[in-house]
């Protein structure tokens, strides 16, 4: 087996008195999709800031390709080729496909003070890189982003990461904010990413969603890895009551259950 | 061009305001069309302005907002009459120095701006006090006096102070040419995506390798400069300066440029429309001379010209979110 491409070892970050995570060592490897799981709170937010050189860890060590490594800022992480898209892709919506495709390393001509915009070429390459993504209603460079679906625009944000060189692909919760098709067309993409040989670090709270691509899930709960499991090894029932931090979650199901049997099938009413 | 790509322009909002305000003259007002696009009040109105509104349009894009302008335009006049009107240095030295001023009042709103989470409408509303603070204390003690009178030299007065025909200042050459150089710099170079980026959302601008902190800086220096120098050209012009005056020009330059289709928030608008917008407000406000219409509504029909281009220019950018979609829907 290769060396992973990103690992994390015994990871500790605090903010001042407040520890926010505790001893985490993960790997990623190529060509391998990693979830992230857990709550709200749970940490994943930092971890995420951490990969992405937002924060730095207090304690712990992050190796890139073996190679003991630190980002001190998120351009240093992006130019070792980690690329962090967000929730709503971090585009810019009433710019242009092509424009926002290549923000700050625009294509020009000319020379010295005189360059220009190429803004042809900015738009057919932009173009050809969704599709190639199998994002084939996108065939104007001229249009805004903002015009873009909710998928589309992650797809957008994942081919302009794949197109400048990234090797690990953080994605924030990316089919979040999006409904069942979109989110179908999310995956494909980060399938697709995958079968370049990219590392992925997919993180969510929707394990219908981590199933349906992890190889490696990784589950946070306050702070701390609370399971690392392969594909196959873990049912979804098992997950989400990991997640939900033990078996609350199928303990509540029964408390309903019971509920709606003693009150002629009538779910309980909202707790005020 | 076909219709899609028209309405994802910026500019084509206003546009429309602008030949709604002439038809509105010309039918209700009984204005002579001809005379009026020859008019020299609006030119010069319009000259003066868009040299403020250019570089105020591009901080507007980039989600900024400079209010101090409306200080240095009587600090860039001040300069200019103190430095080469009442201690009698060459004129070379009074512009100089003027613009000089421009540049460090920049600086600081721009610092300030980068250095801090404060709203840069605050900013700049406080260096504008400050500024009108220093002019007219510096006037008092150095001058004893609120005016100063200066006497440019030919050559001066050609360049910046001259009445073309005898009605059209010289300004509006230098607002043509800074009209082309901006539209360079927004939409020909690569500066100008990044403008738009630093509008759009600045921390992914940032992480994108944008230098916005020196970005911000440079556009606060552009436009408290051009402010200057039409304070410059106004004392060369009329052989005086006074302390007072270039308040109107906040809401007039603020309101060109959002007539023009720039949204307030950032990352939208263009040159042609910031251009179009200081015309449509400058013809707004002179072209009521030109009708039978009270001259007292001036202000009421500046203030409907603004809320109606303003519903306009939200509309367009609906449309152009929404272009190039609906004819996809087709096929689907």
């Amino acid at each position: 087996m290769t060396a992973p491409i990103l690992e994390l070892r015994g990871v500790n970050k605090s903010f001042g008195p407040i520890d926010v995570l505790f001893d985490i060592s993960l790997t990623v490897r190529a060509g391998e999709v990693l979830c992230l799981l857990g709550d709200n709170g749970a940490g994943k937010s930092t971890l995420i800031k951490i990969l992405s050189g937002v924060y730095q860890p207090t304690s712990g060590q992050i190796l890139m390709d073996g190679q003991p490594t630190s980002f001190p800022n998120p351009r240093a992480a992006s130019d070792k080729g980690i690329a962090t898209v967000h929730q709503f892709g971090g585009t810019f919506p009433l710019m242009s496909i092509g424009r926002s495709f290549f923000v700050g390393v625009e294509p020009a001509r000319g020379w010295g003070p005189f360059k220009r915009y190429d803004r042809k070429t900015a738009n057919a390459v932009a173009v050809k890189a969704v599709r190639d993504f199998g994002i084939t209603r996108i065939d104007d460079g001229d249009r805004l982003v903002g015009g873009l679906s909710g998928g589309e625009r992650q797809s957008l944000a994942i081919a302009r990461a794949v197109h400048f060189g990234a090797r690990v692909l953080i994605l924030d919760e990316p089919t979040a904010a999006l409904g069942v098709k979109q989110a179908t067309h999310v995956l494909r993409i980060v399938n697709e990413a995958k079968r370049r040989g990219l590392a992925v670090v997919f993180i969510t709270h929707q394990v219908m969603h981590a199933m349906a691509v992890g190889d490696h899930f990784a589950v946070l709960i306050r702070g701390a890895v609370a399971a690392d499991f392969k594909k196959g090894e873990k049912t979804r029932e098992e997950i989400t009551d990991l997640m939900a931090g033990g078996a609350s979650m199928s303990s509540l199901e029964a408390e309903i259950e019971g509920y709606m049997a003693s009150h002629g099938g009538h779910p309980p009413p909202p707790a005020h | 061009m076909n219709l899609s790509a028209l309405i994802r322009r910026p500019e084509t909002g206003s546009l429309i305001s602008l030949i709604a305000v002439i038809l509105f003259y010309v039918v209700f007002g009984g204005v002579d069309l001809v005379k009026l696009m020859g008019a020299a009040s609006w030119l010069n109105l319009a000259a003066n302005l868009g040299i403020v509104a250019l570089p105020l349009g591009l901080l507007m894009i980039a989600g900024e907002i400079d209010i101090s302008i409306g200080a240095m335009i009587p600090a860039g006049s001040m300069t200019v009459a103190i430095l080469s009107g009442h201690y009698g240095l060459p004129i070379e030295i009074g512009i100089l120095g003027a613009l000089a001023l421009g540049l460090c009042v920049g600086l600081v709103n721009g610092v300030i701006a980068t250095r801090t989470t404060v709203p840069t409408l605050i900013i700049t509303l406080g260096t504008l006090m400050a500024v009108q603070g220093i002019i007219l204390s510096s006037a008092m003690l150095l001058t004893g006096n609120a005016s100063v009178s200066i006497t440019p030299p030919d050559w001066a007065k050609t360049a910046l102070g001259l009445m073309i025909a005898g009605k059209y200042q010289v300004v509006i050459w230098w607002w043509l040419g800074l009209a082309a150089i901006f539209f360079w710099v927004l939409h020909v170079s690569p500066v100008g995506n990044w403008i738009y980026a630093m509008g759009g959302d600045q921390t992914s601008a940032r992480n994108a390798g944008i230098p916005t902190n020196r970005l911000k800086i440079a556009l606060f220096m552009l436009s408290s400069t051009a402010a200057a120098f039409v304070g410059i050209c106004g004392a060369i012009q009329f052989n005086s300066a006074q302390v007072s005056g270039g308040m109107g020009y906040i809401f007039n330059a603020v309101c060109s440029v959002v007539v023009g289709g720039v949204l307030l928030t950032g990352g939208f608008g263009s040159i042609p429309g910031i251009f179009l917008g200081t015309i449509t407000f400058a013809i707004v406000s002179q072209g009521i001379y030109f009708t039978q219409i009270d001259r007292n509504w001036a202000n009421l029909i500046i203030g409907i010209t603004l809320l109606l281009a303003v519903a306009m220019n939200e509309y367009f950018r609906k449309l152009a979110l929404s272009a190039g979609t609906r004819k996809k829907g087709g096929k689907a």
